[in-house]
């Protein structure tokens, strides 16, 4: 077995990705990878066909990347970057929600906030509302 | 979707009978691993060996599954999205791994939510490789 990395659990670094926190990681850790690889491949492959869904899902994996890796690494100062993030995410997946019901011809391709996240099991919807409790709790 | 008549197989995930079973079974035993994670979850019971080798087990057949998977994807005519299948084919390996070394870190309820998460992404991703699949045999 590997040595444990932090010397204590209780320790401020560390409380963002303990208890509810690891499991939140995780599944920011998931949405990290999937919105990125999601984005990367599009931009890649067909990057002209739906610019503003392309970007969105761009802005998406960047800011799961940026709110997984707070998490990770705890403190004051990743705990305010996390509130961004999570508050970003949150607007964005309803703003993204709402227009693909009222204007979809905006959107020719998805975006993992398309229809408020329901490709992926409404997870993105639900997901910046747990960030945001936990950071609550978790107030340094 | 699938199985319109136009290609021989019939209704395949992928190409063939072996792949179909395959997808089968992974989709079984992570359907099993999570089922085991949820009652565990809710007993509050961290995971013990027997759940770490059932969860290896569904690692053995999502390995097996790139293998096939690669040789289905080389054999087929029709115009699967080559990348972005292998790509799935890919993240499915680092989903249990990483969440195992990740819940094994705490050995609390959190950890045990992690399992769970883990192994519903495996299921998450076969409906995503089925998808994908499918999309270009229509």
């Amino acid at each position: 077995m590997r040595p444990v990395s932090e010397p204590a659990t209780t320790d401020d670094r560390a409380s963002l990705s303990s208890g509810p926190g690891r499991t939140l990681v995780f599944v920011y850790g998931v949405f990290a990878v999937a919105a990125t690889g999601r984005s990367v491949l599009q931009l890649a492959t067909e990057a002209g066909d739906a610019p503003l869904a392309y970007t969105l899902s761009l802005v998406a994996a960047v800011i799961y990347l940026v709110a997984t890796t707070c998490l990770l690494l705890g403190g004051r100062t990743a705990w305010r970057v996390a509130v961004v993030a999570c508050s970003v995410e949150l607007v964005g997946v309803l703003v993204t929600g709402v227009l693909t019901y009222t204007a979809p011809d905006l959107f020719p391709d998805k975006t993992v906030w398309s229809h408020f996240g329901q490709g992926y099991a409404f997870l993105p919807l639900v997901l910046p509302f747990l960030g945001l409790l936990w950071l609550r709790r978790t107030r340094p | 979707m699938r199985g319109c008549g136009a290609r021989a197989s019939g209704a395949g995930f992928y190409s063939g009978a072996v792949t179909d079973w395959l997808t089968a079974l992974v989709i079984g035993l992570a359907a099993v691993a999570c089922v085991v994670c949820a009652v565990l979850l809710a007993r509050d019971t961290p995971a013990q060996d027997r759940t770490f080798a059932l969860l290896a087990a569904v690692e053995v057949a999502v390995v097996v599954q790139l293998v096939l998977g690669v040789v289905a994807l080389v054999r087929t005519d029709d115009p699967v999205e080559g990348v972005l299948f292998v790509s799935y084919l890919v993240g499915n390996l680092f989903a249990l791994p990483v969440g195992v070394f990740w819940s094994l870190a705490e050995r609390t309820r959190a950890g045990t939510a992690v399992l769970l998460v883990a192994t519903f992404t495996v299921i998450a991703l076969q409906a995503r490789l089925e998808t994908i699949w499918g999309a270009a045999g229509v």
